[in-house]
């Protein structure tokens, strides 16, 4: 009922009711030590070694995968090799059917799959559960509808298989960045080899359990884990035919250069700093819970994270305030429990990286707020989701990629102000855009430099819809029509 | 030694709205088997039951058009699973009336497993390859998509009953048309099963209504039915041709009738491809400002 | 006051997730006990009798008679001539009693019929009165006649507190539905209420969270803690704990007690009996169990 206070208007976010632990405590079987996965089957790493994966939020160790080298790259390449004119020549219709088996074992077994991403990765379950793993079966469902439908897919003629192509995949969400690369490469016919993450390998060898389950034909997908050193060595292997590569742009430039040695064909999907920005007269509510959601609960898919929010002046406090107050609620520690927004970070080195990058901008000028709500767990590599203001364009943290939940907040005046803000990045890989005016909504998207624009909304991902960077944000799509070109020659 | 086991035969009838009723005419057709047995008396449709068909598929074409492309591929995905499921059953149904025997029926079932299969990737594709952008000369946004006509009638011919019957609805019915489709007069079974497939797929009720009874009886009516938006036949003989396309004139259906020998629906390039899908779309474009 | 706009995929999204956060064990307890608390125990039916709201305000005070330790409801809420009964009943019990007026539910009534339906409620000694606004008025593009009409109202309760419900069904969408509840605030509502129930789409997840942004802002502009009321459609324990983590990620811990959040409902409380008894006991309930009054 109305009562008049005499103190400062603050919302209070305390302890009158608190959420009881609820950790998904869905049992999982994970095997001591894993094998690559090369022609349809585990094999043990030629050298014998093998590397720890760890579980993010706690440091312990969960299981050791093999660490690749070139004689491991080398026996995978010859087995997509040895497969690849019998699967091209496949009929497609069959081909089709393998993928949808494939779609549908991973809904079958979605809940396995998304602990088992939430334990390796850490990614929150609420992200992995309700995003990852469906996106990724979806991914192979509809890419199967093309492989009988690739003539309707392009103007010109025939299209046909690539032949071997080398995969590399960065460490959040893992069993999705292998089917968007891995779907339509199978579905134009192609063989693959895929290389994980060594922080999160897992979920990705579960999905050699799947493809053998399906019967896919040996040899089609083989899967090599290990380190930089592993990727490195495919990325220079002689025998493919084309190379994809997500991750950063650093790395990406490294892979470009390889493959102009090897002529293979590259498809990058590399760094962002992604802008979003916010007119007066958008729908602030929902605004701020785009730009908190696509920066912050983004770990996993943080290339297009909104990085840099650009508010129109005159509602700049109000942005901040709201902003702050949206943050009270977000929620940071164990990402097997069902409340979790933010999870840890991938490693150590992660934090270490981010933390340099925030003394910078403080030493600056920046002002930082980080959500304070809870005690961070003790083990395991943490960065509460931190908010700069007071930064300016030409700051470090303005225009570097951080990798980690960290919004920097600037202002603009005018459209073209916005733009000119937005634009000034050598990236150029998504952006948002707020207003409630929507010619004014399609001038600023058709205006940006950017792979994907939203408007009124932040970081949603579908099948069927194209994603990737332009400038030094990578080269080629992954997702719909487009997604399957890196993937296709024509006669 | 106990007596040997008496079947429990099924009872045919027709599908409308989710459900399984029988024919408000109380009118069946008389199915005989190859061998001459009497082995059904499966319902009869009638003018009423056609209405209530088209009624139903009305009902359910709003939803079924804005449901997302992906559940309706994994709808019709399901449908091909179920369908395969009662492989056996379809096949020797078929056999019991369609010449060729069982290896022939086993074929075409087959077929029409893998046609489904085809079109559940369709649901998600045929905007990508039939809508376009539009390159006007001014400041707008210019796109064309394709949406769903409305509510489609098919009717099967009598040569592959079941295959021609699922590749006739699933072209309409993948971008969000909802179906009446009259089956197989000839060979009616596979139709009356084939509504067993729907109710188990998670279709919603009144996407797909089955009826089976006599073309010549019922083709004037869909032709003359203001509510049916679109037909798919084939192999129709030249005075139904002329029947249904005169009666669709009057509200401008937009008809479709095929003529394919019984070979030519095991065709992949044939029945396969988005050309058949785009006589069941209506384009629409739309022009948006661009300008702070 | 500027206009707000609201995007409706996005408001639809965020509502969705508050009610994936999961509630179990102690959490759950707590939150139901809070839900029933906060419970405006509704009979809105053309055949109510003074058995039926005797009953129901016998239920108000003592929920559960073999769960003697549940907390009694908020309020009762009835039509206007068993006003007097509730209030005999419910002396001295603490909970209090509710009414429509304003010719609930449609309101197309005289501006002078309607104030005087409020006096009536208020002489008979309703504690709260629950209005409906004018919304032809509103959808007309009449702000000046919706106000007006609250501000009569506010000033004829004489101290009862003020429930105005905007009937967020007939406003369709969230822009009208934020302009009316930033309207009711201004012109004096204690509480605003989505709905009469008598009309669907009643109280909905998006609708109440686009409400409770408005309170915020006003909280945040003023100081001043406005209630929060959705009615009609609740029905199980599940979505009432939804709704309260909206309202506790939303405006914090000072929203949660009965004095600024209340549930309309009428076949909520047997849900949270049920649940609570399945919670204290580990048995699932039986419908029987409890009365249905």
């Amino acid at each position: 009922m109305t009562a008049q206070s005499t103190r400062q208007p603050e919302l209070s976010f305390g302890s009158a009711w608190r959420y009881a632990d609820a950790p998904d405590s869905t049992p999982i079987e994970i095997a001591h030590r894993y094998g690559h996965f090369i022609d349809g089957e585990f094999v043990e790493p030629a050298d014998g070694k093998h590397i720890a994966t760890i579980n993010p939020a706690t440091d312990e160790p969960i299981s050791d995968i093999a660490a690749g080298d070139e004689s491991d790259v080398d026996r995978a390449v010859r087995a997509a090799r040895a497969a690849q004119a019998k699967w091209a020549r496949t009929k497609p219709r069959e081909r089709a059917k393998y993928l949808f088996r494939i779609a549908r074992r991973i809904q079958e077994r979605a809940h396995e799959l998304a602990v088992l991403e939430t334990k390796d990765a850490g990614t929150p379950i609420r992200e992995s559960r309700d995003l990852h793993i469906p996106l990724a079966a979806q991914h192979f469902f509809y890419n199967a509808g093309w492989a009988d439908k690739l003539r309707y897919a392009f103007a010109v003629a025939s299209p046909r298989p690539v032949g071997v192509c080398g995969q590399i995949i960065p460490a959040g969400a893992p069993l999705l960045m292998a089917a968007r690369k891995l779907a339509p490469a199978l579905a134009c016919g192609n063989t693959c080899i895929l290389k994980p993450s060594e922080l999160s390998s897992l979920v990705v060898l579960r999905l050699a359990e799947i493809l053998q389950e399906v019967e896919l034909p040996p040899g089609v997908v083989n899967i090599v884990t290990g380190g930089a050193k592993t990727g490195e060595a495919l990325a220079a292997h002689t025998g493919l035919r084309a190379i994809s590569f997500t991750g950063s742009t650093e790395t990406g430039k490294r892979i470009a250069r390889a493959a102009a040695e090897t002529g293979a064909r590259v498809t990058l999907q590399l760094s962002g700093k992604s802008p979003n920005i916010v007119f007066a007269d958008a729908s602030l509510d929902q605004a701020i819970e785009g730009a908190v959601q696509g920066v912050f609960f983004s770990r996993g898919l943080s290339c297009c994270a909104g990085a840099r929010l650009l508010v129109e002046e005159p509602i700049l406090g109000e942005i901040v305030r709201k902003l702050k107050i949206r943050m009270a609620t977000i929620r940071v520690g164990d990402p097997l429990d069902k409340n979790t927004d933010v999870g840890p970070l991938a490693c150590k080195q992660q934090l270490d990286t981010i933390k340099a990058y925030l003394k910078t901008a403080c030493d600056a000028s920046a002002q930082l707020h980080e959500t304070s709500a809870s005690p961070l767990p003790k083990k395991g590599s943490w960065c509460r989701p931190t908010l700069l203001t007071d930064v300016h364009p030409s700051d470090v943290a303005c225009r570097e990629e951080i990798p980690g939940p960290v919004l920097a907040v600037m202002t603009f005046r005018t459209p073209d102000e916005a733009i000119a803000q937005a634009n000034d990045t050598p990236f150029g890989l998504a952006a948002g855009v707020w207003t409630d005016k929507g010619s004014k909504g399609r001038e600023i998207a058709n205006r940006l430099k950017a792979g994907v624009v939203w408007c009124n909304t932040y970081h949603k991902f579908d099948a069927a819809s194209p994603v990737g960077g332009c400038r030094e944000s990578g080269l080629g799509r992954e997702g719909g029509i487009q997604g399957l070109r890196p993937y296709v020659e024509f006669s | 030694m106990m007596a040997e086991r008496l079947a429990v035969p099924k009872t045919f009838k027709l599908y409308i709205g989710g459900k399984f009723p029988r024919t408000k005419s109380g009118r069946t057709i008389r199915v005989a088997h190859r061998d001459e047995r009497i082995i059904a008396h499966v319902g009869r449709a009638s003018r009423d039951d056609l209405a209530a068909a088209v009624a139903a598929a009305r009902g359910a074409q709003g939803a079924w058009a804005n449901a997302t492309a992906y559940l309706r591929g994994q709808i019709m995905y399901r449908m091909a699973e179920m369908l395969d499921g009662k492989h056996e059953e379809f096949t020797s149904l078929l056999a019991s009336t369609v010449p060729g025997g069982i290896r022939r029926a086993r074929k075409e079932v087959g077929a029409a497993v893998d046609r489904l299969v085809c079109f559940a990737g369709w649901t998600d594709k045929f905007s990508h390859v039939l809508a376009g952008c539009n390159p006007v000369a001014g400041p707008y946004d210019n796109v064309t998509v394709p949406e769903a006509v409305g509510v489609t009638a098919v009717i099967a011919p009598d040569e592959e009953p079941l295959l021609a019957l699922v590749s006739l609805i699933a072209p309409p019915l993948c971008v969000g048309n909802t179906i009446v489709a009259l089956g197989s007069g000839a060979h009616p079974l596979a139709t009356c099963v084939f509504g067993e497939v729907c109710a188990t797929s998670d279709v919603p009720p009144g996407v797909v209504n089955l009826l089976t009874g006599m073309r010549s009886e019922l083709i004037p009516h869909i032709a003359h039915h203001r509510d049916i938006d679109a037909i798919h036949a084939a192999n129709l003989p030249k005075s139904q041709r002329q029947v249904l396309r005169a009666g669709a004139a009057e509200n401008i259906k937009r008809v479709t009738v095929h003529k394919l020998a019984a070979d030519a629906w095991y065709d992949d390039n044939a029945c396969h491809n988005p050309w058949l899908i785009e006589p069941f779309v209506e384009m629409k474009t739309t022009w948006r400002p661009v300008g702070a | 006051m500027p206009i707000t706009a609201v995007d409706s995929v996005m408001v639809e999204a965020e509502a969705a997730a508050f009610a994936k956060r999961s509630v179990k064990g102690e959490a759950a307890t707590q939150g139901m006990r809070m839900a029933l608390s906060m419970l405006d125990l509704t009979t809105l039916e053309g055949k109510d009798s003074p058995q039926k709201v005797r009953a129901l305000c016998r239920k108000a005070v003592q929920p559960c008679g073999a769960m003697p330790d549940l907390p009694h409801v908020a309020a009762v809420c009835v039509y206007p001539a068993f006003v007097a009964l509730a209030k005999r009943e419910l002396d001295g019990t603490g909970v209090r009693v509710a009414s429509v007026a304003t010719a609930f539910p449609s309101g197309q009534y005289p501006l002078s019929v309607r104030l005087a339906d409020v006096r009536a409620v208020v002489d008979a000694g309703a504690d709260e009165v629950d209005m409906v606004i004018n919304r032809g008025a509103f959808l007309a593009g009449d702000r000046e006649t919706v106000s007006d009409e609250i501000r009569r109202v506010k000033e004829t309760c004489a101290g009862a507190h003020l429930k105005v419900i905007l009937e967020t069904g007939e406003l369709e969408t969230y822009e009208n539905i934020r302009r009316a509840s930033d309207l009711a605030i201004e012109a004096g509502a204690d509480f605003i209420k989505t709905s009469t129930g008598k009309i669907k789409p009643a109280a909905t997840m998006p609708v109440v969270l686009v409400m409770l942004h408005a309170i915020r802002d006003h909280y945040l502009r003023t100081g001043c803690m406005i209630g929060m009321k959705p009615a009609g459609g609740i029905s199980t324990a599940g979505a009432a704990l939804s709704y309260l983590v909206m309202v506790k990620e939303t405006l914090g811990d000072a929203w949660l007690t009965p004095d600024c959040f209340r549930f309309g409902a009428s076949s909520l409380a047997n849900d949270l009996l049920r649940q609570l008894a399945r919670q204290a006991t580990g048995s699932d309930t039986a419908k029987y169990d409890f009365s249905e009054a």
